[in-house]
């Protein structure tokens, strides 16, 4: 009886802690193209100043072949290379990876996470650049408010190497 | 009567400097931004009137100077001449900025002997040795020349953007790597060191075998030295500015010419 009530009492104390939640999902679309490649992708926060407020993601070649190590085409992912890339020592742990297949890719951080653990409260953008080999390039851009206060959601969608890209912030 | 026409029209002729006046000389860059474990990049040299085609006459590379991201020199590779181009590659083995310029500076000139005009190219040094002390009619003009550009491997840095305080150079305010279409870029331009007023830049942006106009972008620089451009696309663009004064540093010569070149590659947004 009394060890029952204990954990009640315990349970109100410690509040169930739903931890802020940022869920990112990114669509690959499928391509009709003699030669495809997977593209290069960076997924990044910028705040109100537009600079960089942290990099969520970068896909690219992280293997060498005959035409170059992978780091070689970085820079035509343009502006993030321009606003982050070039100062960048990559592979980022958690941050970095091989480029991804077509398909919708989700990535999901909490506020305890390092990414978002220090992220000040404004306007932010979520922008995510793909470029292809002998494709093309894209950037799409999705607003929000960090931390929420109530569940947010946004979305974008690209045209030609984007599907959807969309974003859910839980308070 | 006749002779001395043709005597007066070869005169004339001798204002040219080292570079064919009115054709404009550039080094172009195969890639601007690059990144990568061991970029390599190639650079055309011509002297040409179209942006960029080569078409006339190499830039000749007997002054090319490449400047690493820590300041030194370094060689170019796969030195090759064409007929209408000159072509070098360059490592970039180090992170950074490099700048690489091909810096001309001479006198030429000409004067009477024999009643028949003699015309000399040299030096100051030379100039003593081989020019008579007592040349008849004697005009001798001093050129001064630079054309260059600039390409980063990983992150932009200054070091090799250091002037040198001769001739004609250009402080870059904005990096000069760094150029997107739409934005303003602002540049200082020094003469023997000093921000220089009321020189007159010429912008032209490439491909113009695809259009009907030069669109050439004329802008002056301020009491600072300063000027800037906003770019109206994406491209290769050339810049170029000259400007006449007597500072010679050879006391024969009456007058200088100083030219600037540069190659900027603005990239679209």
């Amino acid at each position: 009886m009394r060890a029952k009530l204990f954990i009640a009492v315990s349970g109100l104390l410690t509040l169930p802690a739903y931890a802020a939640e940022l869920e990112i999902n990114v669509e690959i679309p499928k391509l009709n193209v003699a030669e495809y490649h997977r593209p290069y992708v960076a997924i990044w926060l910028e705040g109100a100043d537009q600079k960089v407020a942290g990099n969520l993601a970068v896909w690219y070649q992280m293997k060498d072949t005959a035409e170059g190590h992978g780091t070689k085409w970085l820079p035509d992912l343009r502006q993030w290379w321009r606003k982050s890339g070039r100062t960048l020592q990559v592979p980022v742990d958690g941050v970095t990876g091989p480029t991804r297949p077509v398909g919708t890719h989700v990535l999901s951080f909490t506020d305890a996470q390092p990414q978002l653990k220090d992220l000040a409260p404004g306007e932010y953008t979520l922008v995510v650049e793909a470029a292809r080999e002998v494709g093309g390039r894209e950037l799409v851009k999705v607003p929000f408010y960090w931390p929420a206060k109530t569940p947010q959601s946004g979305q974008a969608q690209g045209s030609s190497e984007l599907g959807a890209v969309g974003l859910a912030v839980k308070p | 009567m006749k002779r001395s026409l043709i005597l007066a029209a070869a005169i004339a002729s001798l204002a040219v400097p080292f570079t064919a006046a009115a054709h404009k000389a550039w080094l172009r860059p195969s890639q601007t931004v690059l990144a990568g474990t061991d970029p390599w990049i190639t650079v055309d040299a011509a002297v040409s009137n179209d942006l960029f085609y080569f078409n006339h006459v190499p830039l000749r590379l007997d002054n090319l100077a490449i400047t690493a991201p820590d300041g030194s020199r370094i060689e170019p590779q796969n030195m090759a001449t064409g007929q209408y181009r000159n072509t070098f590659d360059v490592q970039l083995t180090q992170p950074g900025t490099y700048r690489i310029a091909v810096v001309n500076s001479g006198l030429s000139g000409s004067w009477e002997e024999d009643g028949k005009p003699k015309r000399w190219r040299g030096t100051p040094a030379s100039f003593a040795t081989e020019v008579p002390k007592d040349a008849k009619n004697l005009k001798i003009s001093q050129s001064v020349g630079r054309v260059e550009t600039f390409v980063t491997n990983g992150s932009p840095n200054e070091t090799a953007l250091k002037t040198t305080g001769e001739g004609m150079e250009l402080v870059p305010l904005t990096h000069p790597n760094d150029l997107f279409a739409g934005e303003a870029a602002r540049f200082r331009l020094l003469v023997d060191g000093e921000p220089a007023e009321g020189v007159e830049f010429e912008i032209v942006r490439g491909e113009t075998r695809y259009r009907n106009a030069q669109d050439e972008i004329k802008v002056v620089t301020d009491a600072k030295g300063e000027f800037a451009v906003t770019w109206p696309e994406a491209g290769m663009y050339w810049l170029e500015a000259t400007r006449e004064d007597d500072k010679t540093s050879l006391p024969q010569a009456g007058q200088r010419r100083l030219s600037y070149v540069a190659t900027l590659e603005v990239l679209p947004q």
